[in-house]
């Protein structure tokens, strides 16, 4: 280790960004993974002590999930029921240590495929809030991921903020995981859905994102402009359609085959769907 | 603002409460909560297994929640509260989790049981009284691959309800008593000594540095530079440092290096080691290490190897095949030309990672002329042996001192860190330890073979098998480990628990540049056993009759004659078991079948279908053929106690507490008379290894042997009568019979070098024939058998599965303690759920505990244990083993059960959801 910084304040996490390239360290899930078998040998930067930046607010037009707010955090915050999703993903990442650790931002920063909490924080659209001495500027979060282990974050800059726009009380969200075991598992592909109704059951709007079936996740816009305007119940599943997911280009790994990928995330966003409608069906 | 370069290593205070008692410790604010609760504090109670968060053994409290203490900067700790497990017990009262987790049986080898607890007391601090989904969800984070989960679960309850006492059977009741683990105090408080929980001050730290190829050549160069940069680093060790650069299982095939010579033959093979101070050793970049490497093409698959023979892994087998595996009885053409029907079909397997969560760990010290090395090892006779011949000294100038094992099922029954660490000791002359990393100890150690499989079986028109013939290949990757012994289990094993009077069965070990394959659970049978199970289940289908019914016609029995030839005398219960599935197995079928009925509505490849599937299987308990036999001692001690010198390692199976059971039967005494030695190599004799499901059987009658002269001993020691009562208060030996009571007086006594008074020992070594050429003769004592029934429910868009529960029966002889015997067969069900459903390991790409996977809490289902007693009658009270058998019909029972669900055959483990949808594609889409 070189330096090993623990600001309490912002700007001095902002001065020390900007001094010269660190490590970013929150929860440690993914910092100490990366560096098994050896002593950490760089500059740290532990964000930890910035209170300000934990917990989640309602604000105008949006809620603010804080940079330090944990999965745990999320899953014991009082948010409107549209927000399952984020909550489904929350139970999956890694064990309850890791959701006591880890944090929301951090899963983006991290920028994996597999992220279990990017799905259903594209499919709301949600947006980020980046702070550098320089400055604050927020941009969705589907620019903000570029690619596999790729952000938009620039090397002064921290993720402050994970800002989720509010979707109507009529709005209902899932999220469905596929793995090859019950806990601890990385996805072989993941769906998060978000549905929102007018008062006579058309959908109004909604956002469909898929996980771990392309470098990074995706929404599926042509689904959710098929969908937009139908009425939404029970069979709405065999609304999809395979040219609904061509935008995908899943890999094989150790995880599963691209062919089974492409199958599977098929069913899988037909069933978030079905699952929905019939939510709402009562 | 960054701090100045010049503060490089230098250790901030971080004061926290710990355990309740506020602490200020000098650390790298960095550093990982594990390292600093160990290295610094002395509290080893905290395991790391991983170091990624993949397994959670360093699970522990901060305010109240838990987290892995490798993932935690000891910097956020400051002001905080921090509980471990050394924190639960109030002195020697132990909590309630920790007395349910002894009461239940939930501790096997206790790795995780640390984990494990943390997460469960944050749960009840929350729930006091949760359902077990909630259980399963606040435990999920934490691995553990001995006990199946089902027993953890059943103490957290149970904890929650009160239910905690603990059974302490009277004397002369012990065998067939619930009695808890003996070793069990010390694994439920942290106090437990693993391979990297002793070390002597300033020992120095070895790193191996290892090859990323599959295949190379390499140069080390010049070290000098990386000496003199790093000050810290004491010494570089290389192949040239190591006296007999040789070792193996087999007295005749020592091909594997301890650090390789210019030439690596699977990726993970140690090349050479840096040792020095700790952190020195662990900040030098694998960058900066002299080594070059020239790639060549890898053999990693069974065809590569057999055709490429121009350069052979090892010039004594050209061909690449270290050995070939044969049995062959009757006329096997023939009987099959004739059969009324011939099942046949080809099954592949994977490489399986042991997967324990203890990684391989210790330290080495040279002690004058002698060696002194402590370890985790399944067989610290072999170590002494192999320690000796690499380091060219006598055998009795090395002394093994076993550690507490976290688990091992076959893997560390090769030396794997033993000899680097006495190689630096040696040359050094000083303390040396190590700890393998997570990748490194998937990597670098032994897996279980995949196979490449065909056989055909044939039956007559009544159902009875008349032949079968099975051909396997094992990938036995770089060096021969325990390759030998697979080949030579499997052919024995490949008819399967049946009376065949036609068997071939050949099987070939193949070099290639695969990882080690070595001995894992079983010996190459759970692969072989996929293979006659499918075809029982088709032949059963072809005859018209029930699949159960058709195994009970067809079980072999005692009086019958093995593929071997060897005809059984007794306790063979294959039979029985399937008599008591019987009526759960119909029960299956039919609900199966009904649901599967409504469930075609929805349309084929849609929705879920369920079925129940059967699988039986039979184990050689022991070595094959070769000499098996287990030296036991017992003392009486001048304080009254009896010392029990056990040279059989517990790697969590529970022999520490069923021998004693046997031991405490054998005198008359309460077990808590005993205290006990395991595996030291200097004070026990040697019970060979832990490995073959021997020690119950082997050992267990070695024990009793000894138990029984020890108390003759006492008895005329005493002046008594052959039935007197024993007992022993502090110092004194009361014998009581029908003359009255007999006291001696026992601080007076002249002792023995060792310190007894009395002192006995039990020898046993079980009978077998060698093998012929055609593979006849005896090659076991015993046997055990067992059949399991799994019923699942098959997603078939997804291709998942979904286990309901399964029910396993196992004639086990005489169960010494159920309990211990129930966690065998929980811990093999999920083992053998991984080798069916996930597990698969990868060079380069799983070698890591979360792209390998392993069974968590939420995919191991109810399972239901029936204990067979046919009492074997070489056997400590009629006991055989269970070890192995409990993991070998499950992943054939699992592929039944899919096949029974969706009439799809699967013919590779693991079947996992993209193959298992595949298969549904191909045969019904």
């Amino acid at each position: 280790m070189r330096s090993y910084h623990r600001p309490t304040v912002l700007d001095d996490a902002l001065r020390a960004r900007a001094a010269g390239p660190c490590a970013v360290l929150a929860g440690g899930t993914d910092f100490y993974p990366a560096r098994v078998g050896r002593t950490i040998e760089e500059d740290v930067l532990d964000i930890t002590a910035l209170t300000e930046l934990r917990g989640v607010r309602e604000e105008a037009g949006h809620f603010r999930i804080g940079a330090l707010t944990t999965w745990t955090d999320l899953l014991e915050a009082t948010l409107p029921a549209w927000f399952t999703a984020v909550k489904l993903a929350a139970r999956e990442v890694g064990g309850i240590q890791i959701q006591n650790a880890g944090t929301v931002a951090g899963n983006l920063c991290n920028a994996s495929p597999a992220a279990d909490g990017v799905p259903p924080l594209l499919a709301f659209d949600a947006r980020v809030e980046l702070h550098s001495v320089r400055g604050t500027r927020t941009l969705p979060l589907r620019e903000f991921i570029q690619g596999n282990r790729k952000t938009a974050c620039a090397a002064d800059e921290l993720l402050t903020a994970v800002l989720v726009p509010k979707w109507g009380d009529r709005a209902r969200s899932t999220f469905l995981k596929l793995g090859a075991r019950k806990y601890l598992v990385i996805s072989i592909a993941m769906v998060a859905a978000v549905v929102e109704t007018d008062a006579q059951s058309v959908i109004a709007r909604c956002g469909i994102a898929v996980g771990a079936c392309s470098a990074a996740a995706q929404r599926l816009h042509a689904i959710e402009a098929a969908l937009v305007g139908r009425t939404f119940a029970p069979g709405i599943g065999a609304a999809v359609r395979p040219e609904h997911l061509a935008s995908l280009a899943p890999i094989t790994d150790v995880r599963a085959t691209a062919a089974y990928r492409a199958d599977a995330v098929g069913t899988l966003v037909a069933r978030a769907l079905e699952e929905l409608a019939r939510e709402q069906a009562g | 603002m960054n701090k100045p370069a010049e503060l490089e290593g230098r250790a901030a205070q971080i004061s926290f409460m710990l355990n309740g008692v506020p602490r200020r410790v000098a650390a790298r604010p960095s550093d990982r909560l594990s390292d600093v609760l160990r290295e610094s504090l002395g509290l080893t109670g905290t395991k790391v297994g991983c170091n990624a968060g993949d397994c959670g053994a360093c699970t522990v409290l901060v305010d109240g929640r838990q987290v892995c203490a490798c993932l935690t900067a000891v910097a956020q700790v400051e002001g905080r509260t921090v509980q471990t497990v050394e924190g639960l017990a109030r002195g020697t009262r132990l909590d309630r989790l920790q007395q349910a987790f002894l009461a239940h049986g939930a501790a096997q080898c206790g790795i995780c049981t640390p984990g494990m607890l943390m997460a469960a007391t944050s749960l009840l601090a929350r729930n006091a009284h949760p359902r077990e989904e909630e259980v399963l969800d606040a435990l999920g984070g934490v691995l553990c691959r001995c006990t199946g989960y089902r027993k953890i679960v059943e103490a957290v309850l149970a904890a929650a309800r009160g239910d905690v006492a603990l059974v302490q059977p009277d004397a002369g009741a012990a065998v067939g008593a619930r009695a808890p683990k003996t070793d069990g105090p010390t694994k439920v408080t942290g106090a437990e000594r693993y391979g990297a929980d002793r070390w002597p001050e300033g020992a120095l730290w070895l790193r191996p540095i290892r090859s990323p190829h599959e295949k190379a050549r390499f140069e080390i160069g010049d070290l000098a530079p990386l000496r003199a940069r790093y000050p810290g680093l004491v010494d570089v060790v290389t192949a040239r440092d190591v006296p007999v650069n040789g070792f193996g299982i087999f007295p005749d095939v020592k091909d594997q290096p301890v650090l390789a010579e210019g030439r690596v033959r699977f990726r993970g093979e140690a090349v050479l080691c840096l040792v020095g101070e700790m952190s020195e050793v662990l900040r030098i970049p694998e960058s900066e290490i002299p080594v070059r490497w020239t790639p060549e093409t890898p053999q990693t698959e069974i065809e590569d190897a057999l055709e490429h023979t121009a350069d052979p892994l090892h010039a004594r087998n050209p061909d690449n095949v270290l050995i070939r595996g044969r049995v062959a009885k009757g006329d096997v053409e023939r009987a099959l030309a004739t059969a009324a029907q011939v099942a046949e079909g080809e099954f592949t397997t994977s490489f399986v990672e042991h997967a324990y969560i203890e990684p391989e760990a210790g330290f080495a010290e040279r002690v004058g002329d002698r060696i002194r090395i402590f370890a985790c090892t399944q067989t610290p006779y072999m170590d002494r042996e192999e320690v000796a011949r690499i380091l060219g000294i006598k055998d009795t100038q090395v002394h093994i001192v076993p550690s507490a094992v976290g688990g091992g099922f076959g893997g560390k029954l090769d030396i794997s860190i033993q000899p680097l660490l006495a190689v630096a000791a040696w040359k050094l002359n000083c303390a040396v330890r190590g700890a393998y990393t997570r990748p490194e100890s998937m990597t670098s150690t032994t897996k279980r073979h995949p196979a490449q499989m065909k056989a055909r079986f044939g039956c007559d028109r009544d159902g009875r098998l008349v032949a079968a013939d099975f051909a396997g290949d094992f990938n036995t990757g770089a060096y021969a480990s325990w390759g030998n012994t697979v080949a030579n289990r499997v052919p024995i094993h490949a008819s399967g628990p049946y009376y065949v009077p036609n068997v071939r069965a050949l099987t070939r070990a193949v070099y290639t540049n695969g990882p080690v394959a070595g001995a894992f659970r079983g010996f190459g049978v759970p692969q072989s056993t996929i293979v006659h199970e499918a075809l029982l289940d088709e032949l059963a289908e072809w005859a018209g009759i029930d699949k159960l019914e058709f195994r009970h016609r067809n079980a072999i029995r005692a009086g019958q004659a093995t593929a071997t030839g060897q005809v059984l005398k007794a306790s063979a219960g294959l039979a029985q078991c399937l008599d008591a599935l019987r009526p759960r197995w119909k029960r299956a079928v039919l609900g199966a079948e009904a649901f599967n009925h409504r469930a075609e509505a929805a349309g084929r490849l849609k929705g879920v279908r369920r079925g129940a599937g059967l699988a039986c299987m039979w184990y050689g308990i022991g070595n094959t053929v070769i000499a098996n036999p287990s030296t036991m001692r017992a003392g009486l001690r001048p304080d009254g106690r009896i010392l029990f010198y056990n040279g059989a390692v517990d790697i969590g199976q529970g022999s520490n507490t069923i021998l004693a059971q046997v031991l405490a039967d054998a005198l008359g005494l309460p077990m808590a008379a005993i205290d006990s030695v395991m595996g030291d190599t200097d004070l026990t004799a040697d019970a060979g290894k832990t490995s073959a499901s021997r020690q119950a059987f082997v050992s267990g009658n070695a024990t009793r042997l000894a138990g029984a002269e020890l108390r003759r001993k006492m008895i005329a020691l005493a002046e008594a009568r052959p039935d007197a009562r024993l007992r022993l208060e502090s110092g004194t030996l009361i014998a009581t019979d029908a003359d009255g009571e007999h006291r001696v007086d026992l601080a007076e006594l002249p002792r023995d070098p060792r310190g007894d008074v009395l002192s006995a020992e039990g020898h046993f070594n079980p009978p077998t024939v060698p093998l012929d050429q055609d593979g006849q003769g005896v090659p076991y004592a015993t046997y055990g058998f067992a059949a399991q029934m799994a019923e699942v429910e098959v997603d078939l868009e997804l291709g998942t599965v979904k286990l309901a529960r399964i029910v396993a029966a196992h004639d086990v002889g005489r169960a010494i303690n159920p309990t211990q015997v129930e966690g065998q067969i929980h811990g093999g069900i999920a083992q053998g759920i991984g080798l069916a459903l996930m597990e698969e390991f990868h060079a380069g790409r799983t070698e890591n505990l979360h792209d390998y996977l392993i069974p968590t809490f939420g995919d191991v289902p109810p399972i239901e244990v029936i204990l067979v007693e046919d009492p074997e009658p070489l056997g400590p009270h009629g006991a055989k083993g269970v070890g192995e058998p409990a993991l070998i019909p499950t992943a054939p029972a699992i592929f039944n059960a899919i096949h029974h669900a969706t009439r799809v055959r699967l013919r590779h483990a693991p079947a996992t959801p993209d193959r298992i949808r595949a298969a549904l594609l191909m045969t019904l889409g």
